[in-house]
């Protein structure tokens, strides 16, 4: 069953954990259908990247219809890492969530958040599994649509607000990217991408393909948060309950990335510029300003949610960096990158949403001394600090080296440069927070406080122990990333 | 609310015919124009006119809110599951041919069922739409 339908599988299963979880409506139900659901999906990506790193790409036909005319899904080395890094995930999530939801969330809710958790998963692996650019769309609006729901059932009134600017925000980067899927299908009379690869040659004309571009591009780049388009990313993440949070910070953008490499590499190819101006050195040099500003801007926040969204704003910028270099190293990099990130970004978020159900707050000032109490919330918190510095020893180190490695190889020396020269920042951000929560005298309210519940630790110092894990031993998360990045260049045309 | 006695005697001749023209389009959808959603849609609006006319109180004694909570995931899990059915038969998912003796039908029952579905999901978030934006009060 999974070797044959494992790529529908794997977006079905947390499809009918969510129509489940609603129609249960008790919270404790709905949470366990939700967990057993995504454990489910899990096992199939795991599944489905064992057999792909045996066999090479996984194809499957929706309701038996030839890629032509029907919707096809495509596994390989490239989505095959992101299915199993987002439903990976998924499952600590949902054991985190558990406590942090009953806390933060009224329980006439909590069983529309589980629903509202599960569809926004189904939609981002449906985005990565398809391999049909309209199904894309489609599944990209139930991955947005689930998260402003998600975003708005935060504690805060503010959460509206947030959810609000983000609905405007996604709504505009989803039709940008439906214009341009229209103009590719206009132009090859395909949605397959597949097979859009195959006809582009064909076209006479590319103006229709590099306005198509440049409508791809920027829809996809206002869903990853890329530098000038961020704007919605710090308060959807602020606001956002703590759980929801852990969830999108880790997956959601990293989904949105490998949507954009997927163009960029297996569709258009990255030398087809815009214009006179390359989209590799449009890249580049935005990604360079989301590493530098976004970095610059989390040295003076104060909400730690706020401070951690701005840095995930800046590590984004190394991800596209990493594809903008588009060589083996610099896309490995990136690939790498994209899985350090969503582990350690994970286990930030859940010991911040750990310290928010203890003491109730998450503001810098307010937290002194909370490491004393709570050490080994701070102690995650501490490590995930460490790997977005990039220490040796944790795995941003590793993503660091690999892009270090990828701009010397493209002849960027400079950009080698900045890379370091970035991590400076984050340096100042994360000594910001680790000299407050563990050399400052605890302040009355984080006296009397405990240690986070042990199910909400578990996950915790998972994230962390294999973002030590992966800087000590990077072998398997390097072949994963290498071979993806293999791929994306073997698929340039 | 003032009850207007035209606006009442006039929904009454008008609801049962917009509840057929719904039904019409829904099974129609193989042959013409039409389909689920937008049977779903008029079924919809039968009740908004209903509830526009009668007060949100009566129309959700017709429809209570807890039975469009139940029909929303219901119609989507409908459709998911005739997928599985597809998948159960030796087909892919959302393969209709083994549905029936021969793939014609197969196909037919397939999507006769898909679209009921739908129907109750469309029918169903457009009422639940309606309700939310009728229940709010001034404050």
């Amino acid at each position: 069953m999974i070797a044959v339908h494992g790529p529908v599988l794997v977006v079905i299963l947390p499809l009918f954990g969510a129509l489940v979880a609603a129609l249960v409506r008790r919270p404790l139900l709905a949470w366990a259908v939700s967990l057993i659901a995504a454990i489910g999906s899990f096992v199939v990506a795991v599944a489905l990247l064992v057999q792909v790193r045996a066999e090479g790409v996984v194809s499957y036909r929706i309701g038996g219809w030839a890629p032509e005319i029907g919707i096809e899904y495509r596994v390989d080395a490239v989505n095959g890492l992101i299915l199993v890094l987002v439903t990976a995930i998924a499952v600590l999530t949902l054991v985190y969530a558990r406590r942090s939801v009953l806390s933060e969330i009224i329980p006439e809710r909590i069983a529309w958040f589980y629903a509202m958790l599960m569809l926004c998963l189904t939609g981002l692996l449906g985005m990565a599994v398809t391999g049909d650019a309209f199904n894309v769309f489609v599944f990209l609006e139930i991955s947005s649509l689930s998260t402003y729901v998600l975003i708005a059932l935060g504690r805060d009134r503010r959460a509206l607000v947030a959810a609000y600017q983000y609905l405007i925000v996604g709504t505009i980067g989803a039709t940008f990217y439906v214009i341009g899927v229209g103009l590719l299908y206009l132009a090859t009379g395909t949605l397959n991408l597949g097979l859009i690869v195959e006809r582009l040659p064909e076209i006479a004309s590319p103006r229709a393909l590099i306005a198509a571009e440049a409508f791809i591009v920027v829809g996809i780049a206002l869903k990853l948060a890329l530098f000038p388009l961020h704007a919605w990313l710090p308060n959807a993440y602020a606001y956002a309950p703590s759980s929801a949070t852990v969830f999108l910070a880790s997956t959601a953008t990293k989904v949105a990335v490998y949507l954009l490499a997927r163009y960029i590499f297996g569709v258009f190819g990255v030398h087809l510029g815009i214009g006179s101006v390359a989209i590799a050195s449009v890249l580049i040099v935005l990604s360079l300003a989301a590493m530098f500003i976004a970095s610059a801007a989390a040295v003076f926040q104060n909400d730690i949610k706020r401070l951690l969204a701005f840095s995930s704003v800046a590590q984004v910028g190394y991800i596209t960096l990493g594809l903008a270099l588009a060589n083996q190293s610099g896309i490995t990099g990136a690939f790498l990158h994209i899985v350090n990130h969503a582990l350690m970004k994970g286990a930030a978020f859940m010991a911040v949403g750990a310290i928010i159900y203890r003491s109730g707050t998450c503001k810098l000032d307010e937290l002194s001394g909370i490491g004393r109490t709570m050490p080994v919330t701070a102690a995650a918190l501490t490590i995930a600090g460490l790997g977005l510095i990039g220490v040796p020893g944790t795995s941003g180190f590793i993503s660091k080296y690999y892009l270090v490695l990828g701009a010397f190889e493209a002849g960027f020396w400079w950009v080698a440069l900045l890379i370091v020269a970035s991590s400076v920042i984050a340096v100042l951000y994360v000594g910001r927070m680790m000299e407050v929560i563990w050399f400052r005298e605890p302040n009355q309210r984080c006296r009397g406080l405990g240690e986070a519940p042990a199910e909400m630790l578990a996950p915790m110092v998972v994230l962390a122990g294999m973002t030590i894990w992966f800087g000590l031993d990077a072998e398997l998360p390097a072949s994963l990333a290498g071979a993806a990045a293999h791929v994306l260049l073997g698929a340039r045309p | 609310m003032r009850r207007d006695l035209v606006l009442r005697v006039a929904s009454k001749f008008i609801l049962p015919p917009i509840m057929l023209f719904a039904l019409y389009v829904q099974f129609h959808g193989d042959y013409g124009p039409g389909g689920g959603f937008q049977a779903g849609v008029i079924a919809a609006a039968a009740i908004i006119l209903y509830g526009l006319v009668n007060g949100l109180a009566r129309a959700q004694k017709m429809v209570p809110q807890a039975l469009l909570e139940v029909l929303m995931p219901s119609g989507v899990l409908i459709y998911a599951a005739v997928g599985v059915a597809g998948l159960m038969t030796g087909e892919n998912y959302l393969g209709y041919d083994h549905l029936a003796h021969d793939a014609v039908h197969g196909q037919e029952w397939g999507v006769f069922l898909v679209e009921a579905g739908v129907f109750l999901t469309v029918f169903s978030s457009m009422i639940a739409i309606f309700y939310a934006f009728a229940g709010r009060r001034r404050s």
